[in-house]
């Protein structure tokens, strides 16, 4: 048989069989957008990971304050300058350094949050998904419950009951991301568990716990890695509200949005933009470049979603108007 | 039907007792002592056993909350820590700023969102659909305080250093006294709040779109020779509008809660804005109070959507 397959194919290319996750790869690599996407988060990554050299390189630590070479006599900020590359705020302190500092929060909040929500989204919907009944009755009513509660107002009544922390930010934010995730992967498994080869499995003797783990939820992987992906922009920038708003990161922790909220207090960013445009593009650029990347993920490990869609549907439409 | 509305407005109270039942013991376990704030630092303990007699905190937390809530069924929701007034009072205040920032925004973001959905889902792939992805990409990455504070520097600070006036600085005026100052004031806040809003009505628009477009109905209207405009509004749209009207009953319930982060930069003295100021000052009556409420708006705004959905498509009947 093979033999046969070389022989034909010998003088054009070489057949090559490749894995899914080399499939994948080769189309996320032509998608331009998505490159340039992960390109920026591993910029972001990388400042995050230097942010002590820029600390040493510049002779500036995030939060030391200097009020001589950092202010204007009158005790405005400085703008961006050989000193300070980046400008100070209204303390004196270097914000490149302070950015870089910041990206570690929002990376590290971002990503550890989603991926929290993420569990706990495949544990309640792969539970209700396959149980049904009182089970999954149950816990799509614990889930349309957290959806329609107002959560930065829960978040701010929570932040005042107990006071800001990282750890509280964290909680929060797993706390009121996770039920849209859960509600997708619980209908998935829905029409999952109904396939053949669960009732292959279950007659074979596997447990619920077996079917969920071996069967259902390798077949959970892609909607797992595009929502845990489109989910870390939308951690980043719920931490960075609770932070602007101070109920987030404790200062003189930097993090971009108390970085932020330093700019709004006494509007001193009207004559300081660098205090807004500095950590608000760093803000922006993460958010977006981790929202181009879920999309092409997406498209990239599900070329029946939204490509190859795109074609069938534009063939009934050219059709008609020949 | 009925039933079905029974069950709906069943799960809505079940919800607000939930919500109310959270922050009334999220304060109760939370350290600090409201008779002390009442009071202050140099009141005397006989002071202090005075001030919790009145308040009742002296009593069990189960009675405590049973008297909250029956008092909360008539609209009363108790005293404000810092000024003594009504809480509901101090809340009704504050609701015509939202309202008009809320209100406002969501016919600006339909108006944005709806028509850029349904250019870019016109022409799949073309160089119009990656510019409406574009839109729809930025929108939803846009923190809206970022985008409020950048446009307050361009559009307010900067024109006004070159002697324009062109934005006020913010702050809230009401509808009834000055209607044009009113949409003055509120114009800058309206638009950063429906840039990032019609991004997520644009996506939804254009998918929907996609996906309705190649059925047959929608051939069917064509061969009757209608024209594109009818085919796309008339024909096309009735599939999205079912989606569109969910979000939008739950965005709009949401944002009448408060709309935070707007409300802070743009200085508007709404709902949102006194949550924050509530949370520094530490008056729990009033966050309870705006918790309750941005509950009530949502519970009310899914049974309304349900009750939509009914008129809208028999088959849910």
């Amino acid at each position: 048989m093979s033999d046969i397959a070389e022989n034909d194919f010998s003088q054009g290319t070489e057949v090559v069989q490749r894995g899914s996750l080399e499939l994948t790869l080769r189309r996320l690599r032509r998608d331009h957008a998505s490159m340039i996407a992960l390109g920026v988060i591993l910029c972001i990554i990388l400042l995050a990971i230097i942010a002590p050299w820029i600390a040493a390189i510049t002779g500036h630590s995030p939060i030391e304050q200097f009020r001589d070479t950092g202010l204007s006599p009158s005790g405005i900020p400085v703008g961006p300058g050989a000193d300070f590359w980046l400008g100070t705020d209204q303390l004196g302190r270097d914000v490149l350094v302070r950015l870089a500092y910041g990206a570690r929060v929002s990376l590290l909040v971002g990503v550890f949050a989603s991926i929290l929500a993420s569990m706990i989204a495949v544990v309640v919907g792969v539970t209700a998904g396959y149980f049904g009944g009182m089970v999954d009755m149950a816990l799509s009513r614990l889930t349309d419950l957290v959806m329609s509660v107002p959560f930065l107002l829960c978040a701010l009544a929570l932040v005042s009951a107990f006071g800001p922390s990282l750890m509280l930010s964290v909680a929060v934010i797993v706390f009121f991301s996770w039920a849209p995730m859960a509600r997708v992967i619980r209908g998935q498994v829905i029409s999952l568990s109904r396939q053949d080869f669960v009732h292959a499995s279950r007659s074979l003797g596997a447990g619920p716990l077996s079917i969920m783990v071996v069967d259902i939820l390798p077949n959970l992987t892609v909607p797992i890695i595009v929502y845990t992906t489109m989910q870390i922009p939308n951690s980043i920038v719920f931490e960075a509200t609770l932070s602007f708003l101070g109920m987030g990161i404790v200062p003189p922790t930097p993090s971009w949005g108390g970085m932020l909220a330093d700019a709004s207090s006494n509007s001193l960013y009207l004559v300081a933009w660098w205090m807004v445009f500095v950590p608000g593009t760093a803000l922006l650029l993460t958010t977006l470049a981790f929202n181009i990347l879920g999309d092409g993920l997406r498209d990239a490990l599900d070329p029946k979603s939204a490509r190859t869609a795109r074609h069938l549907k534009r063939k009934p439409k050219g059709a008609s108007k020949s | 039907m009925i039933r079905f509305l029974a069950r709906r407005i069943a799960f809505g109270a079940g919800v607000l007792l939930v919500l109310s039942a959270f922050v009334f013991f999220l304060f109760f376990v939370a350290p600090g002592d409201p008779a002390r704030m009442i009071a202050g630092d140099k009141a005397t303990e006989a002071q202090l056993a005075m001030v919790r007699k009145n308040l009742g905190v002296d009593r069990p937390v189960i009675a405590q909350y049973g008297t909250f809530l029956s008092r909360a069924l008539t609209g009363d929701l108790g005293f404000s820590y810092r000024n003594q007034q009504p809480v509901a009072q101090i809340i009704a205040r504050r609701i015509p700023a939202t309202l008009s920032l809320v209100a406002g925004a969501a016919l600006l973001w339909l108006a944005i969102g709806v028509p850029i959905g349904i250019m870019s889902a016109r022409h799949p792939g073309s160089f119009r659909d990656r510019i409406g992805q574009a839109f729809i990409l930025t929108g939803l990455s846009f923190p809206t305080f970022v985008l409020g504070m950048m446009s307050l520097y361009l559009l307010y600070f900067l024109p006004k250093q070159a002697g324009l006036t062109l934005f006020p600085p913010g702050g809230y005026k009401a509808l009834t006294s000055n209607p044009a100052l009113w949409a003055w004031h509120l114009l800058l806040p309206w638009s950063t709040l429906a840039l990032t809003m019609a991004a997520v009505y644009a996506r939804l628009t254009r998918g929907q779109m996609l996906d309705v477009m190649g059925e047959d109905y929608i051939r069917t209207a064509r061969a009757k020779g209608l024209s594109e405009q009818r085919v796309v509004w008339k024909h096309g749209m009735r599939a999205a509008l079912t989606p569109l009207v969910t979000q939008l009953g739950a965005d709009i319930a949401l944002m009448l809660g408060g709309v935070i982060v707007i409300e802070q930069v743009y200085g508007l003295q709404g709902v949102g804005a006194l949550a924050v100021q509530a949370v520094t000052n530490q008056d729990r009556p009033i966050i309870i109070g705006v918790v309750l409420l941005g509950g009530l708006f949502i519970v009310a705004a899914n049974i309304i959507v349900d009750l939509f959905y009914v008129l809208l498509d028999p088959r849910v009947r």
